[in-house]
Order: structure tokens, then sequence, then C-alpha cells
């Protein structure tokens, strides 16, 4: 589909749509070294009053990458449901735009529209909104999930808790997730990142959390991020875990990069569900990020917004309890400073919300971006405001195993604080039962590990 | 007014002031290198954490935006060329044009380095000149020295500006070593940003893939010490010499 724009007297061509979507996009460096960006600011413009003329039937018989060679599209497509999508063919992204933002709109009529749209359709109106038209947006849908305890209600703001150790010493791990517990943060999950993605690692680390878990009575879930076909091993070998976590990517090519395929995922579903620990329907924990699909040069010319947008075209698949995209973790090839790494959190938000997706952000930055830690201050209250279903807690921002900065146990408890968003209900019993909470506010005992401490 | 402060780690470390369980607090603490047991003023954290962890983060971004001086280089003998890499900006952006030696660096080492040499060494700035600067002086010359020990003969070493790791394969291509052993500044940590990689290849080449490299990483006076770093890349090298072989198919 060959497409033109004239603007005043200058006209622009485009050879096809996914070339109009690249080009519609908000800088991002990742899409100048995959080399589709546009080519100066005005074509940038072109490209998106164009897409917004564009229709959703014009986004879904034009594939980006076309069903025939690729499983996550295919996948996608086959996901529409074909009486809502036969209502809304004809709209333009203009029109899609503003019912999403007029006021008669709520999240119920969200829930509703999304089953007639394919991931490419949620990616195009994204390039055609403004940041606080995502965070507006955003901030209609909520989407509650439940593993073992249920978050994502309107006004909670939920953590996982990050206690990764250098050498997955579990006296370590215990250590910083006392310290998560003291500020009011694991209520979303308490998730470890393994050095030593072994079954018995996995199993030893997962164990640990279970029975710190049951010992102190924690209304939260358990996880160990290693890779799911280690996870599965682990489970299979009695290992106590309330969810499977992986890593995912938009193209069936960088999903093999990855080690994994939607068999696979099918395979680890039926595990999960038959030998986890939790009772909830919801038992994943998926992430993701704009960028993965180039840097294993599985991208096949498609913009990084609309790969991201496939990501959660393939989570929704299996229910997932919580997702998270891993913002700024991919370095400056891909987001190259703190406007790049904002604009790209609010569209991922965005994107996975109106999948019905329970969105968490991993507010964070490499030291070789053009970032800091006021960005990510900004960054983790401008996800607040959006109704940003968890944020990650790690020690003082600064992760010692993984070598990046996030958001601090502190961070979330100022963000609750400032917003006025509660730690999810189950979870903020249990503080106050600790005495680390009254009203939603943290107590004087708040903040001190040595409160979980027994000799 | 005159106020003289003097920091040590000691001045940085904030606590909690009346905590649950004090021994146990301090044995907490102890069990992982994370910033923990830092206390806080409401939900934020106290001043001197909070400076900390800023100050930690000044050392990896000057670290990243750092130039290796030519005095570190005279001191060595090396002579500097560059890659394709313009600038610090497109270096961070473009990976793939500081793996690539620019016409004139091509040109230069051609000319100055000894071609088909037994060992070649490069050093490159990578992403932090810092860990140039710091290591360069003890790495160096047990390197030379643990060359000599194992009886090979260094060719013309040399310095590139703007390296990325696989700038190997194109020095490769032009010089045609037996090994090559590259000296580059690491992406800095908040831990330490002047942490230094040797990565070596047998026979590299365009096309060698990662799995065909060897590396030791973490080479910083509170990690991988860097004089024995020095020696152990000499003993690598030969290893790799001797098999014919590097990276994964390197038997130990």
């Amino acid at each position: 589909m060959k497409t033109t724009i004239t603007l005043l007297n200058k006209t622009y061509q485009f050879n096809n749509v996914k070339e109009l979507l690249a080009k519609a996009n908000e800088e991002k460096s990742g899409d100048q070294l995959a080399g589709i960006q546009a080519k100066d600011a005005e074509e940038r413009l072109a490209a998106r009053h164009l897409l917004a003329e564009l229709t959703l039937s014009d986004i879904r018989e034009h594939p980006v990458i076309p069903p025939e060679e690729d499983e996550v599209s295919r996948l996608i497509d086959e996901a529409v449901d074909e009486k809502v999508y036969q209502i809304i063919r004809n709209w333009s992204l203009a029109e899609l735009r503003e019912y999403l933002l007029s006021s008669q709109v709520t999240g119920k009529e969200i829930d509703w529209i999304r089953n007639g749209l394919t991931s490419e359709m949620i990616a195009a109106v994204t390039k055609i909104m403004s940041n606080m038209d995502l965070i507006q947006a955003a901030g209609k849908i909520a989407v509650e999930t439940h593993c073992r305890h249920t978050i994502g209600q309107k006004g909670v703001l939920a953590g996982r808790a990050q206690p990764n150790h250098p050498t997955d010493d579990l006296n370590g791990i215990k250590a910083s997730m006392y310290e998560a517990l003291s500020y009011g943060v694991g209520d979303a999950v308490i998730g470890v990142n393994p050095v030593d993605d072994t079954p018995d690692n996995i199993k030893k680390i997962l164990t640990m959390i279970k029975e710190e878990i049951e010992k102190w009575k924690i209304p939260t879930q358990n996880c160990v991020l290693g890779h799911v076909t280690t996870q599965m091993r682990a489970i299979t070998e009695g290992a106590p875990a309330d969810l499977m976590f992986q890593s995912l990517a938009g193209t069936e090519a960088a999903n093999e990069a990855f080690g994994i395929r939607i068999d696979l995922l099918d395979e680890a579903n039926e595990l999960i569900h038959k030998a986890g620990t939790a009772k909830g329907p919801n038992r994943w924990y998926f992430e993701t990020g704009q960028g993965s699909e180039l840097s294993s040069s599985a991208h096949h010319g498609v913009d990084q917004v609309t790969l991201e947008a496939r990501c959660y075209g393939l989570a929704r698949k299996y229910k997932p309890f919580i997702v998270n995209t891993v913002v700024g973790f991919i370095g400056p090839e891909y987001l190259y400073d703190s406007k790049q790494v904002i604009r790209a959190a609010l569209e991922d938000h965005f994107m996975g919300k109106m999948h019905g997706l329970p969105m968490g952000v991993d507010v964070c930055y490499t030291n070789h971006m053009k970032a800091d830690q006021n960005d990510m201050e900004n960054l983790a209250l401008l996800l607040g405001t959006a109704g940003v279903n968890f944020l990650i807690g790690v020690p003082m921002a600064d992760d010692c195993m993984l070598n990046y900065q996030s958001t601090s146990y502190h961070d979330i408890a100022s963000v609750r604080e400032i917003l006025g968003l509660r730690p999810a209900p189950d979870f903020e019993s249990w503080l106050e039962q600790m005495g680390i909470m009254n009203n939603g506010r943290l107590t004087e005992m708040a903040g001190d590990p040595s409160l979980f401490y027994t000799v | 007014m005159d106020k003289n402060v003097v920091y040590t780690d000691q001045t940085w470390q904030t606590r909690i002031s009346a905590p649950r369980h004090k021994q146990g607090l301090w044995e907490l603490v102890k069990a992982t290198p994370a910033r923990i047991g830092v206390g806080r003023t409401h939900t934020r954290p106290l001043t001197k954490t909070m400076l900390k962890l800023q100050y930690d983060h000044a050392q990896a971004i000057d670290a990243v935006r750092s130039e290796v001086s030519r005095e570190c280089l005279q001191a060595f003998d090396l002579f500097s060329v560059d890659t394709c890499f313009q600038d610090k900006e497109t270096y961070l952006k473009r990976p793939d044009r500081g793996r690539v030696l620019s016409n004139d660096a091509v040109k230069t080492i051609k000319e100055k380095c000894l071609s088909r040499p037994q060992v070649q060494i490069v050093v490159s700035d990578g992403l932090s000149a810092k860990a140039i600067e710091t290591n360069l002086k003890d790495v160096y010359p047990a390197l030379l020295d643990s060359l000599e020990a194992s009886g090979l003969k260094p060719g013309t070493p040399f310095f590139v500006r703007g390296g990325r790791v696989a700038c190997m394969d194109h020095i490769g291509e032009i010089l045609k070593p037996e090994v090559l052993v590259l000296l580059i500044g690491e992406r800095p940590g908040l831990a330490s940003a002047h942490s230094m990689s040797a990565y070596m290849c047998y026979q590299p080449r365009q096309g060698t893939i990662e799995s065909d490299r060897t590396v030791i990483s973490n080479i910083h006076p509170n990690g991988t010490p860097p004089i024995e770093a020095g020696a152990h890349i000499g003993t690598v090298l030969k290893k790799m010499i001797e098999q014919q072989a590097s990276g994964v198919r390197l038997q130990w």
C-alpha cells in the first residue's frame, strides 16, 4: 500500500504501512540504528498526519510481518473478535484516539473495543498520542489480577521486591528482601534474578522465599527469573513456584534467540497451572522492552514501538499476573536519553493496558545513557499518575547484581505518599499487623530490616 | 569561613537510629553489597546516602565521557588511531561504527605495525577511558613480562579511540596476528567506574563469533587485580597458540 500526503506544498511518499509506522514514531536511537527513522522532523509529522487518516482495516490488511512467516503475527490476527472488528474497521486512527480520550469512554468501553484491535493498531494509535494522552487514556484502564493475592485495583500501587545478590547468597537475598518489606514493598512479587541459571539454584532460592512467605504470612507470591526451561525443570523437581517467568520478544525469530516458541510457553503454562503453588488464575510474570528484536537482528525492519506492542499480543494469551517493561535496560543505542526513556515507558504502559495486561514498569537506565536518578523519579511519578500496576524496588535504586539503576524501596513509598496510592489491600493489612504501616503511611518502625531478623 | 571536610567510606555510612535488633541489623548489612540498612527521613533517603549514590553515578558518567590522556599513551609508547565512531554521542548510538577502523587508521597501522605478529596487543578506551588510565600501568608491564616468560613475541602495540570489542576482527583482517588481545574499558557500574576487560582471540577475522573470544573481565584494583590479570593473559594466549583455538573451544 503506497501512500502520499501533501502538507501545504510539500509532498511525502511512503512505500508501505511498515515504513509509515516507523517514520511516525517519536525519535528513538533504536529506530535510527535500524535505519528506519524519519529523515527529519517534518517527515515525521507528515507520517503522523497520514497515519491518523488510515483506517483500522488498512493496518490489519497490511501486516508488518506476514502471518505465514511469523507465529506471533498469526497469534495476534487469530485473536481478533470479528464481530467487534466489523463495527470499528472503518474508523480512522484519529477517531480511535479521540474515542479513547473522550469523556464518555471508560475502562468498560475499552474492555470491549480491545477485542477488535490488533497489537499493530494499538501501536499505530500510540504514535499519534502525546505523553499526556497516553497517561490519561491508560489511567482509565484498571487491570486486576490474582495469583496468591490480588493486585491492580484502582488506587493501588504495588512493588516488586528485587533483592538480587551478585553470588545468589541466600542470606544476602534475605537481607535485601527484609529491607523491601520494611518499606512496604513486595506486594507484586518477591522476585530474584539469579546469577546461576540452573534448576538446583532456582529451587534453592524459590524454597527460601517460600519459607519466608510462610513464616511471616506475607500476602505475596514468589518467583525466580531464570529461563523458562530451567524453571520448568526446577518445578518438575518439586520447587515451590507461584509464578512462571519469561522474557518475551515481538517476533518469532527474536523469541528463538530467547530460546522460546509458543508451543514451549504452552507447555510451561500447563505445568505452572498444574504444579505451581498458587491457586489464582494468573500464574505468569513476563518482561519485555523496546529494542530486543533489533539486538538479535530479528526485527524485520519494523520499528521498536510496533514490535513492543506485539510482545503484548503474545503475552495476553497467557493471562499473566504481572507484565513488566524493562524500559531503559538495553542501552543508549535503543533509547539514548531520559526523554526517549520516558516516552517509551509511557508508550509501553499504555499499549500494555490497551491489551488488558497488568502493566508494571522497570523505570531504569544504564550508566552510559544520558539519564540520571532525577529522571527516574520524574518518570516514576508520571507512571503513578497513569495508574501503573507496580514498580520495581531495588535497595537505593542500585542493583548490585544486574549493574543498572532502577527505582528504590524509598521511591515506591514516596510515589504512594505523594499521589495518595496504597499497597495491595491484603498486603497493607499485613503491614498494619506488622506495625510497618498505619492508615496508608509508614510508621516509626518502618525501614528497619531487623524487624524480620531472627537469631 | 574555614571548614575542612574529609570523607571516607565510613563517613558516608548512614544507619537506622533505633533498630529493633542492633546485632541483627549489622549481620544483615554485612550479608550483601546492596545499599540496605540505610535509614530514611519519612519516605526519603538520608542525605549522605543520597549523595553517595549520586557521587557513584557521577564517577560512572565521567568515566564514559573521559578521554585517555596523551601522557598515558606516551608512557607505553602507543600510537593512536580512530574507529569510525566520529564522536562520543555517535559512539554510544552506533556500536557498529566502533567495530570498524577508519581509512586513516587502516593506512597508519599498515605502515607502522609488524604484519603477521605472534601476539598483537591493542588498547582501547571503550566505555571507560578511566579504566585504561587506572589499570594499564599495572596490566601492561605484567603482560609484557609474561609474554617474555612464555617465549611469545608481541608485534607493534597501539591504541584505538572509540573501539568496540569486535574491532578485533577488523584489526585481525589487516595484520593477521596469530592471537590478539584487546584491553578495553568496560561499561561503568556503580561499584566500579574503572573496570577493564581483556578480550582474547585466536586468529580474529571478520565473522568471528562471540563464543570464539576468551575474556577476563572486572580488572580493577578491587576486582581482578591488574598485575595478576596481566600475567594471566600471557598464560591464556600461550594456551591459545598451542591449541590453535580460543573461546568455548579452548580446553583448560
